[in-house]
């Protein structure tokens, strides 16, 4: 038992789905998503018990590309957050109806298919298709079922697409620059590799133009706003919740191990980029009037500081940013969802058209109460582990940062308050506002419930994800 | 040299099919009798690759010839099986078209596995007045004379540069036989007039395939051509063309001068940054995909540059390249055979008027694109890599670049399929049309889950 079965599973899946028409559409991928789920936590279950996991073997003689997956407690982590999530978004979905939902949940089911093979490849060829190949759903489940104006949708949509894969093929590059040098795309070979100063420091550059628009960190960040905001909400939590994510992991699983004494020599300006986009996208947040947009916003805030983390290079430094992953992961899909709930009742995400909601539906303001809490990292919930460490390891690099970072819990909980107040309090709204259904309030308790736990007890993630990090800072500080 | 007679006796074959009353077996005889080429082809492939002397060294049949012979013959199946439906409404002369088109393939197989020069012009001469021919097809109608009278009086001015080339060549060595010639261009002494002719022959060459700045008579035959030549010039045409360049260059010096380099550069990347920004300009599909065409021949250029090892590379590209061209083409003939133009905006909504063939077309779009899982992108990533070994990287940042412009194109296409409302109802489709483009797709992906079927081909 290998992890190649979760990618069969997830493949497998996507196709059953295509095949099974649109009434079935949704209930089969939720099936197979769930699937997924139970079966990353039982091979979870075996490499705690020190079971290999991993698989290799032959694709391509020539050039030589090996089917070479690793599966350790990094990887892992990141396909629980896949496989978690994915059951989690198609679950969320069971309110909306949509045009050909056998298309639509295929492409959700392939999309996780393409990401958990991301997280999982140790060849930089076979890991550079899985991540290009992650950017072919997205496209047509924002282009399709997207919301808004066709035309603006159209422009946003395609810009994403043309932006992340101009990055993605400067990579390419890299690898085949890498390939040329180490006649071999193993991860393993390639953490060997001696490069001169000069060649790290381009091949850091080609690998960072593809994260960097990615994650995004400014000033690549100009698609994500209007994607977020055009794409149907399952489409933006699956690119905040688990695509951005892919940026980040392979900052850490690729760009530092194969150039680090690049990563070192540029740290400060990494930092400072990342920790720019942590204020930067706080302050456009204030003045967003759309909810969703506000959210993207919120994300880049976050998410920049996540990678200020990655930048540090030091174990706290990454550790607190694997687990803020995780955690924004699943509040942001929160958050989104509770923008697409408002939404189905009073089809606007303007702020200003909304207020009032709260005395109406207690059930759905104490809910989404706890997930801005959350977001804003406050004391007993995951985020407050993440971010928390990502600041401390900041901190160690140089207080300036630490301070500029921890801009991002006083503004964030400042515009995420903000947005709460104008959203859900004031006076009642006339237009009656049902509360929440049980599906609903499933995939809320669910979230809900996963950051309570991890908020007080984190310690099965810091350790599942603690000794690949050092095996990983190994290689940078060899 | 079997599979060179076999195919010629075919094309033989369906002309006089034509005197006995055969008309309406014709196409499934002819894809029969290509598929037994097909594997007479295969069957010749563990044989030495030796010169068969009893052809008084004309041809060689080697791995190489080989290999592209039966890329040309799966291509020319495709492209017969079509036949049957787009000529439907001029039955009379559907064998003569036929037969053009095998004995088209007679000149390409003949361009690949010739070892000497004279052969070599035959072969390209045979291919060059098939598709004159093909171009004018549709005599009433202005633009097909057009495209004709066009591709005509260029592609002979072409030809003469090739012959003068190719007799310069021999006044300089004194030989047609191509490894005479690379034993004596190894050597010192040669006279001025060698690379002149060398050079020429290139000029001649990157007319055929359509490279900058020799790419003016694209656009215009193909857009003026009956979609079905248009298809056989941009998928075997080009293919062809660009095989035959590899081979006579790496038949007839060991390793090209830098100054050759040089030129191949320039004109790589003068192909593919025209090709691409002229092509985001296009509305007309046949125009747009010409356009492209002329960029793929930019990257393709790029094989020259490793020339003693590059074959294997130019054999996928070419495969990856003319598949997605192939399945795009029975889309394209499909949604535009009833209508008097080729606009993008024909193809609106066939997201949802024709699923099926909306996505197939999608996905050789992506594959042209360069989007991993289709061949395209492991062709292009094998090129780079390549050319990253030959020491020109700035080579591969411009493709690199014009990769992402070339996105910009290809998607108006798709986003037109998607987003925009279908103006007729749905249609019923004849089921060629499925086939082709299915099986053609369906090829070009599996090239890309598993390049090996190709990349071991030649070693």
């Amino acid at each position: 038992m290998d992890v190649t079965t979760i990618l069969l599973l997830l493949l497998v899946g996507s196709i059953a789905t295509f095949f099974a028409g649109d009434k079935w559409a949704s209930k089969i991928a939720l099936l197979f998503s769930l699937g997924a789920l139970g079966l990353s936590l039982y091979l979870l279950n075996l490499l705690n018990q020190g079971t290999n996991i991993s698989f290799a073997g032959e694709w391509i003689a020539n050039p030589k590309v090996a089917l070479a997956f690793k599966a350790d407690g990094l990887s892992m982590a990141m396909v629980l957050l896949t496989t978690a999530l994915t059951p989690l978004i198609v679950f969320s979905s069971f309110g909306n109806s949509f045009n050909n939902s056998k298309n639509f949940y295929a492409l959700i089911l392939f999309m996780a298919f393409a990401m958990t093979g991301t997280f999982l490849a140790a060849d930089g060829l076979l890991y550079y298709v899985f991540w290009e190949l992650a950017l072919i759903p997205i496209y047509f489940i924002a282009l399709i079922w997207g919301n808004g104006d066709a035309e603006e949708r159209k422009k946003a949509v395609v810009k994403f697409f043309i932006y992340t894969l101009g990055g993605s093929l400067f990579m390419l590059i890299a690898f085949a620059y890498l390939y040329s040098k180490a006649g071999s795309f193993l991860l393993e070979d390639l953490y060997k590799l001696d490069l001169t100063a000069t060649e790290e420091c381009w091949i850091f550059f080609a690998f960072f133009l593809a994260y960097a628009i990615k994650i995004p960190i400014i000033p690549f960040h100009t698609w994500q706003a209007n994607v977020y905001q055009k794409a149907p909400t399952v489409g933006t939590m699956l690119l905040s919740g688990i695509m951005l994510k892919m940026g980040l992991y392979s900052v850490i699983r690729w760009q530092l191990p194969i150039a680090p004494s690049a990563a070192k020599c540029w740290m400060p300006v990494l930092i400072g980029l990342s920790i720019a986009g942590v204020i930067y996208g706080s302050i456009v947040a204030l003045r967003q009037k759309d909810l969703k947009k506000l959210l993207a916003y919120s994300s880049l805030a976050h998410v920049g500081l996540i990678a200020a983390g990655c930048y540090t290079l030091t174990l706290d430094g990454l550790s607190g940013a694997v687990s803020q992953m995780i955690a924004h992961g699943f509040v942001i899909v929160g958050l989104f969802f509770a923008a697409e709930v408002i939404f189905r009742r009073y089809e606007t995400r303007t702020i200003a058209d909304l207020g009032g909601i709260r005395s109406q539906t207690p059930k759905f303001t104490s809910m989404f109460m706890i997930l801005v809490l959350a977001s804003v990292a406050l004391p007993g919930t995951f985020n407050f582990v993440g971010e928390f460490t990502v600041l401390y390891s900041l901190s160690q690099a140089n207080i300036w940062f630490a301070v500029l970072g921890g801009t991002t819990i006083i503004l964030g909980a400042y515009y995420m308050l903000k947005m709460f107040q104008d959203v859900m309090l004031g006076e009642t709204n006339t237009k009656v506002f049902a509360d929440v259904t049980a599906n609903e309030a499933i995939t809320f308790i669910v979230i809900i419930a996963f950051l309570l736990f991890f908020g007080l007890y984190p310690k099965p993630i810091v350790d599942l994800v603690t000794p690949s990090l050092k095996e990983i800072l190994e290689v940078i500080n060899k | 040299m079997q599979t060179l007679i076999a195919i010629v006796a075919l094309g033989v074959f369906c002309l006089i099919a034509e005197t006995l009353n055969f008309r309406k077996l014709m196409v499934p005889v002819t894809i029969i009798g290509l598929l037994g080429i097909l594997g007479i082809t295969l069957n010749l492939w563990s044989i030495d690759p030796s010169i068969d002397e009893k052809y008084i060294s004309m041809i060689a049949v080697d791995k190489f010839s080989n290999a592209f012979s039966s890329l040309f013959i799966v291509l020319t199946i495709f492209l017969v099986a079509l036949s049957g439906d787009f000529y439907k409404e001029h039955q009379t002369k559907l064998s003569d078209f036929i037969s053009i088109k095998v004995f088209l393939l007679a000149g390409a197989v003949g361009m690949v596995s010739f070892t000497n020069l004279s052969m070599f012009f035959l072969g390209i001469e045979v291919l060059s007045i098939s598709l004159y021919i093909l171009a004018a097809s549709r005599r009433l109608d202005v633009k097909s004379n057009e495209a004709g009278m066009k591709y005509f009086l260029l592609g002979s001015f072409a030809s003469g540069i090739l012959l003068f080339g190719i007799c310069l060549i021999y006044g300089a060595t004194g030989y047609f036989d191509i490894n005479e010639i690379h034993d004596l261009s190894s050597g010192l002494g040669l006279p001025i007039w060698f690379p002149i002719g060398i050079t020429l022959v290139i000029i001649g060459m990157l007319f055929k395939i359509a490279a900058a700045p020799f790419h003016f008579w694209a656009p215009d035959v193909y857009e003026g051509s009956p979609s079905m030549t248009t298809a056989t010039m941009s998928t075997l045409a080009k293919v062809v063309a660009m095989a035959a360049l590899y081979k006579l260059l790496s038949g007839m010096t060991s390793s090209l001068t830098p100054t050759f380099e040089m030129v191949i550069v320039v004109v790589s990347i003068l192909s593919m940054t025209i090709g691409n920004i002229m092509a985001l300009r296009q509305d007309n599909v046949k125009r747009m995909l010409a356009f492209s065409g002329i960029s793929h021949a930019g990257f393709m250029l790029m094989a020259i540059l490793s020339l003693s090892t590059a074959a294997t590379t130019l054999l996928y590209y070419t495969a990856a390249y003319a598949l997605a061209g192939i399945a795009s083409f029975a889309v394209i003939i499909y949604v535009t055979r009833n209508k008097d133009n080729e606009a993008t905006a024909n193809f609106n909504g066939l997201g949802k008027t024709n699923p099926l063939l909306a996505a197939v077309l999608t996905a050789s779009l992506l594959s042209m694109a360069g989007i991993p899982i289709f061949s395209g992108f492991f062709a292009k990533f094998m090129l780079f890599t390549d050319t990253i070994k030959a020491g020109y990287l700035f080579l591969v940042i411009v493709g690199v670049i014009n990769s992402i412009i070339s996105v910009g194109y290809y998607f108006k296409l798709i986003l037109a399929m998607y987003t925009k409302e279908a103006s007729e109802q749905k249609q019923t489709v004849p089921f060629v049309y499925y086939f082709v483009a299915v099986v053609a797709i369906l090829l070009n992906i599996a090239l890309g889950v598993y390049p090996s079927l190709a990349t071991n081909l030649l070693n």
